[in-house]
């Protein structure tokens, strides 16, 4: 099986801070990490290969930073992996960013390609589906269990909201996965040392063939008006006095709202 | 303090240390209260490459040394020392195979051992020889093509978990010492069977049992070198491994001062953190200094044994009794910083006491080093003349 | 649009350094450049002291005939035929929206009766387009996206709006890549711009640590997805009529194939969600003990207990009873939040309870501002001495 893995990288959510002043952000020290869904993305397409031999290939977009995390990846298992790095990609939106990943996909020819449920800094969920269809294949989203894989199809558990469904699907397919389908392995010391040596190509949006007007602020539809922290609640009445105190005042009000 | 390791020695120091955090110290204290062998850890492990750190790259290891063991055992030691046992306790084992197997016996063995998919045990002690290894009883007996064994190996850590033993048994009685050989043995040989699975005071994590041979045959080429060589094989293990037992002190002794400075900093007592008092700051300085020391020691008797030395015993046991005897006290006294807390099984330190005694006594008691540090200062001066 | 720096302007004083949500400022040659992490959010643009940093007005791309596309719709989801709650909600929203573009309500229902579409009618929707085909009873990506994508080339509404559920978030994605437009994943709240007409969506944005306005200026439709328990339903008309739409599908080929239907109800998730008072805790708690206390004071409440993600993180409790962004949405009539210091992502999975208590100690926490009734003060000194003075209350 020739798999892909598409992997973001995200500042660890753990340790994002708020600004209470300015209601900004604090990222200055934040680590970066492997989205924490990409990380069962690829065990589980680790896991494929080594069932049935092959090769997976990690794909991210972003700055030359996010070089680290497919290193990472390969120190996990992965073979190869690709950094789509290029000043046009700035600005991409899920669309953009889709569209990106399909045309790199599309010169890798895989079987399966594989994909976290969402990226824990936009929570978005779009990504996965948006490139399947841009590469006109069928996609399960949500996937919990690999049950089979054949030559030609693949047999897995989707979650959905009140149980799952069982589906079957042709190959080539795109996946997205949730946490309970694995449990993400350590690093091993051989696969460091070969992510230490390992050459991650670097492609721009000419090597991938993509259209200008496609790519980067240009292809994305959607914009950032503006950000800003929720506001306050007007009619918000602080309990004061001793902790006993607060907690009368409290139990009174429980009982205005017959809790009690 | 910095020790200038390489690269990759830092890059075994992360990936134990995360091994530790991760998936040892979220177990050990289930481990330790249910005395489990931690079969799942070993899997983590054997994933990890932490197995075929020692071993020649030609049979799918890492072909690294005794320091960058030392270093993976000392992370493992401050999270859980039975696990640590349990790993180091599997280099133990894998030594005579190393220093002494045939080639064959490389090529059949070392491969799985470096994969993590076998463990591998030392059967050395019996109920008459421990401290007096030339009291062994066990004997092998050449009949044809096969040696046949017949006695009870005792207190033997991974007894039972373990599928391949290194076994030291009388070719020939009447020539003591000299009549001892090494054996390979495979789990399920038939006559080869394990006693009850031992209670013990600490270390809860690692199995310790019985390896029963009752007429246990195995092939003549199971021999590790040859007739006669089982206490040169014994010792030059043991000259190998007791730098490890030192890094399991070093490990179990950070682990526990890291958590008495934790907790210093927290409990409050006459208005201030404990940490601010002097009596405390002079027992936690103690401690580190101790440490420091011992760590110093361990990594360069380590580094001494990888530079190829021939003569090692003296080193290597003085590193395994300094570091182990610190173990002890920077134990006790991490509960004692604690107090009643560090008493409660609420907190990991009482477990890290009780799992430092063994590290006095394994592998030689910390007696038995001391002879062989005295005779080695015997010889030395004995040359001087 | 790119941000640029002026170099001129700039002094190299760093204040935007702080303020950038993407470290996408790097200070070359003590003069601040915005690298490709720029993803235009502005936050720059108002601290910089020079006015140095400026917006380009590059020339954006054609807009699509925006004017060809009128009317708001809204996709019902059904489960076993029935319309998910969630579409009615929907309707509610779709309904404010319509109206204030003066113009109509549509909803699409794959799959389901005519009951249904008349249900969708009576909770505001004017017209509903209903494609009955026994294909569609099931949910599959490739029929649901294909027949979607098809019907709103045919009538161009200009916005639409699905339930970020495991289905709308499952297939509505190949809805807007096949129809080449934005698309805005759970939002907390649309409005309209009156003058530009465009929807104005607002979602959680850096891992749920702030919001964001998303706009969709030059394509149409303008795709959102809207989480359960997020937009309030509208007044149910028993008397409403609308028109029905029966439309047909033409290719329902799908290279996905249900196999098998597994339900699988999580007790816990359910209680949480239908549950009027909820305690919840969070890292505050300081670890799992803490929620044995929430769990006696929910008890006494008849309540459940929920979590922020923290505390789930951390492993104190499992995830199904996690609320926020990426666990449950709860709307109970009363919220206690205990340790929790309210990161925008918790704050919107439970910031439309009806009353939301606050129990913590630090007085900044942002939980505050959302809190109907706040104590400052230790969860371990206060709720404890709640539970006793409760316990009083009911011995009596």
């Amino acid at each position: 099986m020739n798999i892909v893995v598409c992997i973001k990288q995200v500042p660890d959510a753990a340790e994002v801070k708020i600004n209470p002043e300015t209601g900004t952000l604090i990222r200055e020290g934040v680590p970066s990490i492997i989205n924490p869904y990409d990380m069962h993305a690829i065990e589980a397409a680790v896991q494929i290969k080594e069932k049935t031999s092959g090769k997976v290939t990690a794909i991210t977009m972003g700055p030359p930073q996010a070089e680290t995390a497919l290193r990472d990846a390969i120190s996990l298992g992965v073979d190869e992996a690709i950094l789509l790095t290029d000043k046009a990609f700035a600005g991409s939106d899920t669309l953009a960013t889709s569209y990106t990943l399909s045309k790199t996909i599309e010169k890798l020819s895989p079987d399966i390609i594989i994909c976290g449920k969402q990226a824990i800094d936009g929570d978005t969920a779009q990504v996965g589906p948006e490139v399947a269809e841009f590469l006109n294949i069928p996609h399960v989203a949500y996937v919990r269990k690999i049950e089979d894989i054949g030559e030609k199809s693949i047999r897995v558990q989707r979650l959905m909201e009140e149980g799952y469904d069982v589906v079957e699907s042709t190959l080539p397919v795109l996946l997205t996965v949730v946490k309970e389908l694995n449990e993400p392995r350590l690093p091993s010391l051989k696969g460091k040392m070969a992510a230490k040596k390992a050459e991650i190509k670097k492609w721009t949006a000419a090597d991938i063939g993509a259209d200008e007007k496609d790519v980067g602020l240009k292809g994305s539809p959607t914009q950032v008006k503006n950000i800003f922290a929720p506001e306050p609640k007007k009619d918000r009445q602080m309990l004061e006095g001793t902790p006993e105190e607060q907690t009368d005042a409290l139990i009174k009000k429980l009982m205005e709202l017959k809790c009690l | 303090m910095d020790y200038f390791l390489t690269e990759e020695q830092v890059m075994i120091r992360d990936l134990a240390r995360q091994i530790a955090e991760e998936k040892i110290v979220p177990q050990r204290e289930e481990l330790d209260e249910k005395e489990e062998f931690p079969w799942d850890i070993m899997k983590v492990l054997a994933q990890s490459d932490m197995f075929g750190l020692f071993i020649p790259e030609e049979y799918g290891g890492l072909g690294k040394g005794c320091l960058e063991l030392a270093i993976a055992v000392e992370e493992l030691s401050r999270a859980c020392l039975g696990v640590s046992t349990t790993y180091a306790a599997n280099a133990l084992g894998t030594y005579p195979l190393l220093l002494y197997g045939s080639e064959e016996q490389k090529k059949k063995y070392l491969p799985d051992i470096a994969a993590g998919k076998k463990l591998v045990a030392f059967g050395l002690t019996e109920a008459n020889a421990g401290s007096d290894a030339a009291g062994i009883q066990t004997t092998a007996k050449l009949e044809g093509n096969e040696y046949v064994l017949n006695g009870t190996k005792q207190w033997i850590t991974n007894g039972g978990e373990a599928e391949i033993y290194t076994i030291i048994a009388m070719t020939d009685k009447s020539k003591g010492a000299r009549g001892a050989s090494a054996f390979i043995v495979e789990k399920g040989t038939p006559g080869f069977s394990f006693g009850k699975k031992e209670k013990k005071m600490g270390i809860r994590a690692s199995t310790t049992r019985e390896l029963i041979f009752e007429n246990c045959r195995i092939p003549k080429e199971n021999i590790i070198g040859r007739e006669g060589m089982g206490f040169i094989v014994a010792m030059k293990t043991l000259d190998n491994s007791r730098v490890g037992v030192g890094a399991q002190g070093v490990g179990v002794a950070q682990g526990a001062f890291d958590e008495a400075v934790k907790f210093a900093r927290q409990r409050v007592q006459f208005g201030h953190p404990i940490i601010s008092f002097q009596a405390i700051q002079h027992m936690l300085a103690d401690m580190a200094t101790q440490i420091e020391a011992a760590r110093a020691l361990v990594y360069s008797v380590a580094r001494y044994i990888d530079s190829g030395a021939k003569d090692i015993s003296k080193a290597s046991a003085m590193a395994k009794l300094f570091a182990t005897d610190m173990a002890m006290k920077v134990t006790v006294d991490a509960v004692q910083v604690m107090g009643g807390s560090g008493y409660m099984r609420e907190y990991p330190v009482e477990k890290m006491m009780r799992d430092a005694k063994i590290l006095q006594i394994y592998e030689g008691t910390n007696q038995i080093q001391r002879n062989v540090i005295g005779q080695a200062l015997i010889k030395e001066a004995a040359k001087k003349k | 649009m790119p941000i640029v720096v002026d170099k001129e302007k700039c002094t190299g004083c760093e204040s935007c350094l702080e303020v950038c949500p993407y470290d996408a400022i790097d200070i070359k040659d003590d003069k601040a450049v915005i690298n490709e992490y720029c993803q235009m959010c502005m936050a720059c643009l108002p601290v910089c002291p020079e006015g140095a940093i400026k917006e380009i007005q590059e020339a954006a791309e054609e807009p699509t005939n925006l004017e060809d596309y009128e009317g708001v719709w809204v996709f019902a989801e059904q489960r076993d035929g029935t319309v998910a709650s969630v579409a009615y909600e929907l309707l509610g929203a779709g309904r404010r929206l319509a109206d204030e573009l003066k113009t109509e309500l549509s909803a699409v229902l794959f799959g389901a009766s005519e009951q249904e579409a008349n249900e969708l009618i009576r909770w505001g929707a004017d017209k509903v387009y209903l494609c009955e085909d026994p294909t569609l009873k099931h949910f599959n990506d490739e029929p649901y996206a294909g027949l979607l994508s098809s019907l709103i080339n045919t009538y161009k509404p200009e916005i639409v709006l699905a339930g970020a559920t495991p289905i709308g978030r499952s297939f509505i994605p190949r809805v807007a890549a096949k129809l080449r437009t934005g698309l805005t994943a759970d939002c907390t709240s649309l409005n309209i711009d009156s003058e530009t007409r465009n929807l104005l969506q607002v979602r959680p944005a850096f891992g749920g640590n702030i919001m964001a306005t998303i706009l969709c200026p030059n394509r149409r439709p303008q795709i959102a997805t809207v989480r359960p328990r997020v937009m309030k339903r509208n007044e149910y008309d028993s008397n409403r009529t609308g028109e029905i739409i029966n439309v047909k599908a033409e290719d329902l080929a799908s290279r996905t194939k249900i196999i098998e239907t597994v339900k699988e109800v999580s007790e816990v998730s359910v209680n949480l969600q239908e549950a009027d008072v909820i305690v919840s805790g969070g890292r505050g708690l300081g670890g799992p003990k803490g929620f044995e206390m929430l769990k006696e004071l929910a008890g006494l409440l008849e309540g459940a207990v929920g979590a922020s993600r923290a505390a789930v993180d951390e492993g104190w409790i499992p995830y199904s009873h996690q609320v926020g962004q990426t666990g449950k949405t709860v709307c109970p009539k009363i919220y206690i939040a205990c340790g929790i210091s309210g990161a925008v992502q918790h704050l919107v999975g439970m910031q439309s309870s009806d009353i939301i208590v606050a129990i913590n100690k630090n007085p900044e926490a942002p939980i505050f501002n959302v809190a109907t009734y706040g104590i400052v003060g230790d969860v371990y000194e206060v709720v404890p001495m709640l539970i006793k003075k409760i316990k009083e209350l009911k011995g009596k």
